[in-house]
């Protein structure tokens, strides 16, 4: 209760409740960092720290040709897929938040249908479609389903984000004898930003996060993205679960991720509840 | 929206420059009108063409017998595929499977979401920290959770095993699973609850305190009402998402031993088998139940379906 004293018990208390928060969130992270960093000899003696850590993994992570492409497909897939599901989710939020047209709520409805879509409904016929019309296997086969599923994300978040921001600037720069494209560049974009780059990091988590279109749309490493190509994983021998490459492998497409979410946290906080409790 | 106030009869009292005007903002509502339309047709495009085409062609395969591997015996079969799914303990055990999750899972959400919602809302210490280091788990990525969790339950390699395979085993598999599920999830619930616990007004808590109400009671009589359309939200939202586990199942024991979920054996059927006929049938089902639990939750429950809040 914020009225109620901060008394040395309650303090207490508290940092007792976050400590647990903490740990929650952090064990399983620690764990697979751990992993990563064990040698072969001590990789099974289920101690949850290294006791001789090495850098072993790493090495040879990078050096697996696998991976590496994994890797440029995860990025350049997520990356594409972002930019046109905020170019389109941009327009779109943008129509939504500022402008009567018909058939706007029946858009809203339609993109949070899609949003709750089960992607599993659609594996048989996308695969069915995509070897047809030949982009299966390929990185448009991957963007185009995660550009659909990033949409109904984009525009809602964004939407929510727009509704903020005080239109009346611009019209004020109007006055003040600024051209439209002027007022639009100076006046709102700056004020627009910060949601679109909010909008930009969670579509891009969703796409980075996905694993059944990669493992269902792809069948090389042409364009397998890094969640798929780790359950591809092959050890020394084929019986053999490579842990410590997997661990590895974890680490490196998990970490950038936190680190950015850690550093743009409040921002991030704003964009996944914007509009969750009402619009 | 409209700030037309004069009746249309008035044009010859009316000033010139106001019936102008007038004309001018008609005309500006028309152009509105497209320019909305024109902005969203492309996000609509694209919406429409990657999953209601599928899903209607979804609907067409499950009346065929479509087999990859034998495409001269390919016809129209009528509902023969849905008997043969419906019919087949596979489905069944998998739909178990899935509610199981699906249930108990939504109720660890709720209760362990609101309780590090309620953490995040009203520690007095490190509050940033909190609320930071409880997105982590949404950050990670599933699979790469998953295989940590497999090797933590690994027997040998894993620091919660010991000499134990709990991954080898039905129902010890699938308390891992939820477990999995729940630690990845309850903080998108706890952001979602926190929303809503920023809504209850201060004031009221403290006029209830000095009525004497126990923190208990102001927990269940007043919050919890007030937090009812948020947390039906995140309910919603938590539900059809958990309906649609696959990457911590596909990780964890990769359907082994019962454990497969009904987008398992979706996946399954597709690629093990390529059978398109059979998998087509069981993506309409899971079409169907996930849109019959939205329906119960909407029209029983009276969760105001998420947008519906739009424009308020």
């Amino acid at each position: 209760m914020s009225t109620a004293v901060e008394t040395p018990r309650r303090k207490l208390a508290w940092s007792g409740a976050n400590l647990i928060v903490l740990v929650y969130a952090f064990i399983p992270v620690l764990w697979i960092v751990s992993l990563s960093l064990k040698d072969t000899g001590t990789l099974n003696d289920g101690k949850f720290w290294p006791s001789s850590p090495t850098r072993d993994s790493y090495s040879q992570i990078f050096n697996n040709p696998d991976f590496l492409r994994a890797l440029v497909n995860s990025i350049g897939i997520c990356a594409i897929a972002t930019v046109c599901a905020l170019v389109f989710g941009t327009m779109a939020a943008y129509a939504i938040a500022r402008l009567e047209f018909p058939g706007k709520r029946l858009i809203v409805g339609v993109s949070l249908l899609i949003a709750m879509f089960p992607q599993i409904a659609l594996v048989t016929p996308l695969f069915k479609i995509e070897t047809a019309i030949g982009i299966f296997d390929t990185w448009l086969g991957l963007i185009i389903p995660y550009i659909t599923f990033a949409l109904p994300l984009a525009i809602y978040t964004l939407s929510a984000f727009f509704r903020e921001i005080p239109w009346e600037l611009e019209k004020a720069a109007k006055m003040d004898g600024a051209t439209p494209f002027q007022a639009f560049r100076r006046v709102i974009t700056p004020l627009a930003m910060p949601g679109v780059f909010t909008t930009a990091i969670l579509v891009f988590i969703a796409c980075w996060n996905d694993f059944l279109f990669a493992l269902s749309l792809t069948s090389t490493s042409r364009s397998r993205t890094v969640p798929a190509a780790l359950s591809y994983f092959q050890g020394a021998t084929t019986f053999e679960v490579p842990t410590g490459p997997i661990a590895a492998a974890a680490v490196v497409i998990t970490v950038p991720i936190v680190i950015f979410v850690l550093f743009f946290q409040r921002r991030i906080v704003a964009g996944l509840t914007s509009g969750a409790v009402k619009g | 929206m409209t700030t037309q106030t004069l009746p249309p009869g008035d044009a010859e009292v009316e000033p010139e420059g106001v019936r102008i005007a007038r004309q001018r903002h008609s005309d500006g509502q028309k152009a509105e009108r497209r320019l909305g339309l024109l902005l969203c047709a492309p996000a609509v495009f694209i919406m429409l063409a990657v999953t209601a085409y599928p899903i209607v062609y979804a609907f067409w395969l499950s009346l065929n017998r479509a087999d990859l591997r034998t495409p001269d015996a390919n016809e129209f079969i009528g509902l023969d595929n849905y008997v043969t799914v419906l019919s087949s303990p596979i489905w069944w055990t998998a739909f178990g499977v899935t509610m199981f999750l699906t249930v108990l899972g939504a109720a660890f959400e709720l209760v362990l979401g609101m309780v590090l919602a309620i953490v995040m809302h009203r520690t007095i210490i490190g509050r940033g920290l909190v609320r930071t280091s409880a997105l982590v788990p949404y950050a990670i990525v599933t699979v790469v959770a998953a295989f940590s969790w497999r090797f933590a339950w690994t027997q040998d390699l894993g620091w919660l095993a010991g000499d134990n395979a709990p991954l080898t085993g039905m129902w010890s598999s699938l308390w891992i699973i939820l477990l999995a599920e729940v630690w990845k999830t309850v903080p998108f619930m706890a952001l979602l609850l926190m929303a809503g616990l920023a809504l209850v007004p201060e004031d009221l808590l403290k006029a209830a305190s000095m009525d004497g109400a126990s923190t208990w009671q102001r927990f269940w009589k007043i919050t919890i009402p007030l937090m009812k359309p948020a947390i039906l939200v995140a309910l919603l939202f938590r539900t059809l998402d958990a309906f649609r586990v696959f990457d911590n199942i596909f990780v964890l024991t990769s359907g082994a031993n019962n454990t497969s979920s009904v987008s398992m054996i979706g996946y399954n059927n597709l690629i093990g088998g390529l059978n398109l006929g059979i998998g087509s049938t069981i993506s309409v089902l899971i079409f169907l139940s996930i849109a019959i639990i939205a329906f119960i939750f909407i029209k029983l429950f009276g969760a105001a379906a998420p947008g519906e809040g739009e424009k308020r």
